[in-house]
């Protein structure tokens, strides 16, 4: 008796897989799909090409004065020659106001100082880099390396007095230095406020939890900007007369406030999804209060919240533009100062799309990197 | 009972106090209500001290003394320079930032509703083009987008008001915004029982369209709800306005030396925080509607296919009702972020809270304290009303669950 052979499966059809087949069911599934196709790619041939012409291929990128970004017109009604605004974006702006773009009015009056920023950035990225290595073995003592000690290092180098530097003063801080020092300065002293009002949120002493309630409600229902006013107009009011802080310390304290109540919150949603069982288990074992925080929820409640705080820090991040209205010079407002120096005047749009090249670089990788964490931390422990 | 006084002998000796967990927590709470009250006691001392210091009058009577600018865009209270007392200032700021944000909200919903569903589209194109959207948005400041809109958009495309765009000579846009024809009565009366026949329309077809919702659920028949109110609201209102003596006439806008007077002026800077914040909170609430629509699971679609109901009403009836439940409270928070966002309005001067009352107003008056007080106070106050409105929503649709 032979054994039984199934014939072999038949070909797909040509049309149902590879190039083909992809097509015809994400893009022609329907007659209104490939309407809609056909639509949007005439659409996107009418916007892209010119676009992108402008932004690369005709822009200008050398040169340093603004006459690099005009081109010769000969007008047609009266044969003379005029310098008009080149078709491609003027990048030598950019360039020639990089300085003051990226770290403010005093490196870039000071060229010869400019070293302090970049290193401070360096050292910034060397300390970042290796967190971010999954393997990486002195994780924890790194980051609280970064947390406690290299904002200290990132003054005294910036500023320059510790370090018996010349003396950048705050006030002349800027660009896109000052967005980094407001938002990273203003998510590591939230931190610790964050945990102490998270942890307060959820205690069982009603006094303790209402005054939480109260403190996290406060600063979250306000917009940023009337707490940057309140920092600007009534700081200086609730203190005694004497004790004065420059606006950068204003906006950094307003900032600070404002985020530590955002901080608490993510922390909340962390501590909430720590199984109920492991709080028993570490009471049965015989742990106060502060034992079983600090050694069994804080620490894993701390790893799920990050991706929390990663999405708070990137509003933050943002938000921080707002300083520009309390006059502080930040990235936004040093690109659009810049735009608006006589000599390169009417660059704004350049400015603009520069910076928010920039900012969606930083906030697009982070936030990338929030939802990598999410899922990598997602181990089914939550409560669902 | 004979256990416990066993163990507590066993040992001999009393808790010490400073473990007895009843004498921490009032210890701790006493700590804390203490060094609360001492900080505002500082701060309240430091304050008056230093107000009296720099000669500031702690008292809400300047709030009635008349303000020296006037206001250029307040679409209901009366604006008249010279006769604004500083309450009124506040009160059109108010007025003005509920206004953009009632405008915005609307807008967002319906525009963040397009982009959720088209980020699930069988589409490739078109679920990319909106995953393109909302990443853009939402990673890019507000505050740009705000000078973008503003100073490369919109105010370099409009023209000027010389060589404003006019439909029939009753709209124009210009620079300084759209005007439209401004509806005006002198017969009181008759404009009252206008609005009084619109009214009874409106409900009439929400009567409409209850009777016809309970007739379906009794009988199975079907009645044409659309058409037929669509119908009754435009036809009794246009039979009401003849009957009642046609009782509004328009104000077109004019003309004048150098821009147009009268009419319904809607200011460029408002289109452009009304533009800036529907756009940007849009690709957050698309974001919840997506979220929202993937969270209802795929078995109801296979129930409702197996039990006959068609693709639409699939979706009219099964996955939206279900979804919502999920999109409705992220979105209502959206609300209240996009009503805060409409602060960032002071930076293109559109006339909000923010810019009228916290800069204006504090800078001729020197009242901080109480100018900010009373912005956060009705910053305060929405968002504790949509918190209530949230926790009614929850629990209302807790008890339908159940």
């Amino acid at each position: 008796m032979s054994e039984f052979t199934p014939i072999p499966a038949r070909e797909p059809p040509a049309s149902s897989v590879g190039v083909v087949g992809w097509l015809r069911t994400h893009l022609f599934s329907s007659w209104f799909n490939g309407a809609l196709t056909v639509l949007i790619l005439w659409s996107l041939l009418l916007i892209v090409p010119p676009s992108l012409q402008w932004l690369l291929g005709d822009a200008s990128w050398s040169g340093g004065r603004s006459d690099d970004c005009k081109t010769d017109f000969v007008s047609p009604e009266d044969g003379e020659t005029y310098r008009v605004d080149a078709p491609g974006a003027c990048w030598t702006f950019t360039k020639v106001r990089f300085m003051q773009i990226m770290f403010g009015l005093y490196f870039a009056a000071n060229p010869s100082e400019v070293w302090r920023p970049v290193l401070m950035f360096s050292l910034f990225g060397g300390l970042i880099t290796p967190l971010l290595i999954p393997k990486f073995r002195w994780k924890w003592q790194l980051g609280m390396f970064t947390l406690l000690v290299f904002p200290f290092i990132a003054v005294a180098l910036v500023h320059g007095e510790w370090l018996g530097l010349p003396v950048a003063e705050t006030n002349e801080w800027g660009g896109f230095m000052l967005t980094f020092f407001l938002a990273a300065g203003g998510i590591v002293l939230a931190l610790p406020i964050g945990v102490v009002m998270a942890l307060g949120r959820r205690s069982e002493l009603p006094i303790i939890r209402s005054l939480c309630v109260f403190y996290i409600e406060l600063w979250r229902a306000a917009p940023l900007i009337t707490i940057l006013f309140m920092a600007s107009n009534l700081l200086p009011l609730f203190f005694p007369s004497g004790v004065d802080f420059d606006k950068v310390v204003r906006a950094l304290i307003a900032i600070t406030m404002f985020q530590s109540a955002y901080t608490a919150e993510a922390i909340r949603g962390g501590l909430q999804a720590i199984p109920k069982g492991q709080d028993e288990a570490a009471s049965a074992l015989g742990m106060g209060y502060w034992r079983k925080t600090g050694f069994i929820t804080l620490p894993q409640a701390m790893k799920i919240s990050i991706p929390g705080i990663v999405n708070t820090f990137i509003e933050l991040f943002k938000d921080t533009t707002l300083v520009g209205i309390i006059g502080l010079h930040d990235f936004l407002g040093s690109a659009q100062i810049a735009a608006r120096s006589p000599e390169w005047k009417g660059y704004d749009f350049e400015a603009y799309v520069y910076v928010a090249l920039i900012f969606f670089m930083c906030c697009f990788a982070m936030s990338k990197y929030s939802q990598h964490l999410e899922r990598k931390l997602d181990t089914g422990h939550k409560e669902r | 009972m004979v256990e416990k006084t066993k163990v507590s002998k066993m040992g001999g000796r009393q808790i010490p106090l400073h473990r007895d967990p009843k004498v921490r927590a009032v210890a701790f709470q006493a700590a804390a209500v203490l060094f609360f009250v001492w900080s505002l006691w500082t701060i309240g001392s430091n304050t008056v001290a230093n107000m009296e210091q720099r000669g500031i009058v702690l008292g809400l009577s300047w709030l009635d003394k008349l303000a020296p600018f006037q206001v250029g865009f307040s679409p209901f209270l009366d604006n008249v320079l010279g006769e604004n007392t500083y309450w009124r200032i506040f009160f059109i700021g108010v007025q003005n930032t509920i206004y953009v944000s009632v405008f915005g909200i609307i807008a967002a919903t319906l525009l963040g509703f397009v982009i959720g569903v088209m980020r699930l589209s069988p589409n490739w194109l078109v679920a990319k083009i909106a995953s393109a959207y909302v990443e853009i948005f939402r990673n890019i400041p507000l505050l740009l987008w705000f000078f973008f809109w503003y100073f490369i958009v919109f105010l370099p495309i409009l023209p000027g008001v010389r060589e404003s765009i006019s439909f029939a000579d009753a709209v124009f846009i210009n620079k300084s915004g759209l005007y439209l024809p401004r509806p005006v009565t002198e017969n009181i009366g008759a404009a009252v029982v206008f609005l009084l026949i619109c009214t009874a329309t409106i409900a009439g077809v929400v009567y409409l369209t209850r009777w016809a919702g309970k007739r379906q659920d009794r009988t199975g028949e079907q009645f044409p709800v659309l058409p037929t109110s669509l119908a009754i609201l435009i036809l009794v209102p246009i039979a009401g306005f003849y009957a009642s003596d046609s009782p509004y006439s328009l104000e077109y806008a004019q003309l004048g030396a150098f821009q147009l007077s009268g009419g319904i002026n809607l200011t460029t800077e408002f289109f452009v925080v009304w533009f800036a914040l529907t756009t940007y909170t849009a690709a957050f609430i698309g974001e919840n509607v997506r979220g929202g629509i993937l969270a209802v699971s795929h078995g109801q679609t296979e129930a409702a296919r197996s039990l006959g109901l068609h693709h639409g009403q699939n979706i009219k009836l099964v996955i939206i009702p279900q979804a919502m439940r999920v999109i409705i409270p992220p979105t209502i928070s959206q609300y209240l972020n996009l009503t805060k966002n409409s602060t960032l309005a002071i930076a293109i001067a559109y006339e909000e809270i923010a810019s009228i009352w916290m800069g204006i107003s504090l800078n001729t008056t020197g009242q901080a304290l109480i100018i900010i007080a009373m912005t956060v106070g009705v910053f305060w106050t929405l968002s504790f009303l949509t918190s209530a409105l949230l926790n009614w929503y929850n629990k209302r649709v807790q008890l339908t669950e159940r």
